[in-house]
């Protein structure tokens, strides 16, 4: 199952598809349109979050379906998980793995902090040198996995405790206000109610176009699917992973900056493994093969936001903490269960 | 990176016996192409000729030295000894890409294409048609099929992933995507192996195709001596790093070339019986 199976899937047809002489008739469309979308990757983990959210809509409607849930749930729950797995979806394509994306989430806003209170930098400058410095944390991630030959579990699981210990140890583990100079920026980012799950909207869909309208996007999945192929094609295959170390670097910082701006607070322990996790199990729920080659964005962000619901849907029907990670788990592996029986059905049906 | 020796002869080596020019003028000339990887002596003194339009089929025994051979004319690895022309022109091929863009391009066993693309992008990859900043799906798709419809390569639709055809559709593609690329001279690693007859009659018939256009020159190696003798114009024998043979197709026999070979399998069983 390819990533561009669902475009050929849905704008030609593959061989095959065409159930006899198509009729005319709106049930024979109907079937023909349930068999294409059947056969999306995404379908499957579409009907799983859509199913999680009608259940709790429905069943707590006065609770679930609430604004000031709606906001819990978008904004504060599945922005920063659907924002990091999209990153890691490309750095996954392509081979690859970021474990210090939480990490380079919790040290990004003490760079803003540092730059604006001690050393004067104005707020807007001082949040983009904090962006910046997520993506030259991915510079370093590419260096050493790409230059340097490390294996990017390695690479990342060290940096990750470096930025995790910078953020501890320079904050004397003490959380901080966010400088007033930026919480006119800040409404933009992630004060505002709203403002992350836009900014997450907004990430998927560029990130969706890169992946499936541009070469790069072409030449992440080559390099995942085939790396001494895409390299005898000419592609510089160094240079696609260090792009993708650096994107999710950059949105690392991002989503760091807004939950520090939701939160009006900088925690140093804000991020870690939890989010990263969360983004993985998201991206690969949703399509996305561990070992490269393949994955969707759209895929992701439905992982995300099934997980998502579970989570504040748990939250809602007042299961413990504790509890709750038995069933997460749980949920995680018939999701997984479904999704991967369901592409062998598909690729049976269709071989 | 190695260069070669200074004392190479600048004039054209003598040809081995047999060898009768019946094509153009030569497209690729190979002077005592020597290389050694440490103290394991790969190619020790290679001259071999590729006339324009012509088919040639590099033969020979596994560890003769062919692949190593191939790798220095598609400009992977550099020869340590020796020369090569393109057109008549001495050339010290540096790289891939470099060789690529005078017109060399190998297409290889593992064939370079990538499962989960469709047949269209994978014969644009790297080389993507743009609507500046996307992809111009609908040129790529529409110039691919035309191509391929060009070449007589019959696919059930260039939109399919590559993973869903069959090892010949695949050589097919990979061969299609060369020529596309404006290959002049196409270095072919065991096209034809692991294939049944029909996946080897479509790369036959697509060989034959080329060769009837005439404007590229292909080098296959080859381990079949009755497929070889069937595309082939010209056939050279490769043994411990020579080519040995260098006959035209009408010439020789795949029962010349099996004695061959069976007369070194046999010195080599003496020498080990003696050792």
């Amino acid at each position: 199952m390819s990533n561009t199976t669902e475009q050929s899937g849905m704008l030609v047809g593959l061989p095959g598809d065409d159930p006899g002489n198509a009729g005319n008739g709106a049930l024979d469309r109907l079937l023909r349109a349930a068999g294409v979308f059947g056969r999306q990757r995404e379908a499957t983990i579409f009907v799983v979050a859509a199913a999680l959210l009608l259940y709790f809509g429905l069943t707590h409607s006065s609770t679930f379906g609430s604004r000031a849930n709606a906001i819990d749930l978008l904004s504060e729950i599945a922005a920063p998980i659907i924002i990091i797995a999209a990153g890691e979806v490309l750095l996954l394509i392509c081979g690859e793995i970021d474990l210090s994306v939480g990490f380079i989430f919790a040290a990004s806003p003490f760079v803003m902090f540092y730059l604006n209170q001690y050393y004067g930098v104005p707020a807007a400058l001082a949040i983009i040198l904090s962006l910046a410095f997520g993506v030259f944390c991915g510079w370093v991630n590419g260096f050493l996995t790409v230059t340097l030959g490390l294996p990017s579990f390695i690479t990342t699981l060290g940096t990750g405790f470096i930025l995790g210990g910078f953020a501890l140890y320079t904050s004397h583990a003490e959380p901080k206000t966010i400088p007033p100079a930026t919480v006119g920026i800040g409404n933009w980012i992630g004060t505002n109610p709203w403002s992350q799950f836009i900014w997450a909207v907004i990430v998927v869909v560029i990130l969706h176009v890169l992946l499936t309208r541009t070469p790069w996007g072409l030449h992440t999945i080559a390099t995942g699917d085939n790396q001494l192929g895409a390299r005898e094609a000419g592609i510089k295959v160094g240079r696609i992973k260090y792009g993708n170390f650096m994107i999710i670097g950059f949105l690392g910082a991002l989503v760091g900056l807004q939950t520090a701006f939701y939160q009006v607070t900088i925690d140093p322990l804000a991020g870690g493994y939890q989010p990263m996790f969360y983004a993985v199990t998201a991206a690969v729920i949703g399509g996305t093969a561990m070992l490269g080659g393949s994955g969707t964005i759209l895929g992701a962000f439905l992982g995300a936001m099934a997980l998502s619901t579970l989570i504040d849907g748990f939250d809602i029907l007042g299961i413990t903490a504790n509890l709750l990670d038995i069933i997460f788990g749980a949920a995680i592996l018939i999701a997984m269960i479904a999704n991967v029986q369901l592409a062998r059905l598909r690729a049976r049906g269709r071989t | 990176m190695t260069s070669q020796s200074p004392e190479t002869p600048s004039a054209a080596a003598p040809a081995p016996d047999g060898y009768s020019r019946v094509m153009g003028p030569d497209v690729l000339q190979a002077e005592h192409i020597g290389k050694r990887f440490g103290a394991v002596t790969a190619l020790v003194d290679v001259n071999l000729r590729l006339a324009k339009g012509e088919v040639l089929g590099l033969l020979g025994d596994n560890g003769a030295g062919k692949s190593t051979l191939l790798k220095i004319l598609c400009g992977f690895q550099q020869q340590d000894s020796g020369a090569l022309k393109i057109n008549g022109q001495e050339v010290l091929l540096r790289s891939v890409d470099h060789a690529r863009s005078l017109g060399i391009d190998a297409v290889y066993q593992d064939l370079a294409l990538i499962n989960q693309l469709s047949v269209y992008h994978n014969m644009f990859l790297n080389r993507e048609r743009l609507s500046w900043p996307l992809l111009n799906n609908r040129s790529m798709r529409k110039i691919a099929r035309e191509h391929l419809d060009a070449m007589g390569v019959n696919i059930p639709s260039v939109d399919v992933d590559v993973a869903r055809l069959s090892g010949g559709q695949r050589q097919a593609i990979a061969i299609a995507r060369a020529v596309y690329s404006d290959a002049k001279i196409l270095l072919l690693d065991e096209p034809l192996a692991a294939m049944g007859a029909k996946e080897v009659a479509i790369i036959l018939d697509l060989i034959k195709d080329l060769k009837r256009r005439g404007d590229v020159s292909i080098i296959i190696i080859a381990h079949n001596y009755g497929q070889a003798l069937e595309v082939c114009d010209r056939i050279n024998l490769l043994q411990h790093g020579m080519i040995t043979l260098d006959k035209a197709s009408n010439d020789t026999s795949v029962a010349e070339l099996n004695d061959i070979v069976v007369a070194e399998y046999r010195r080599a069983m003496e020498a080990r019986q003696r050792a």
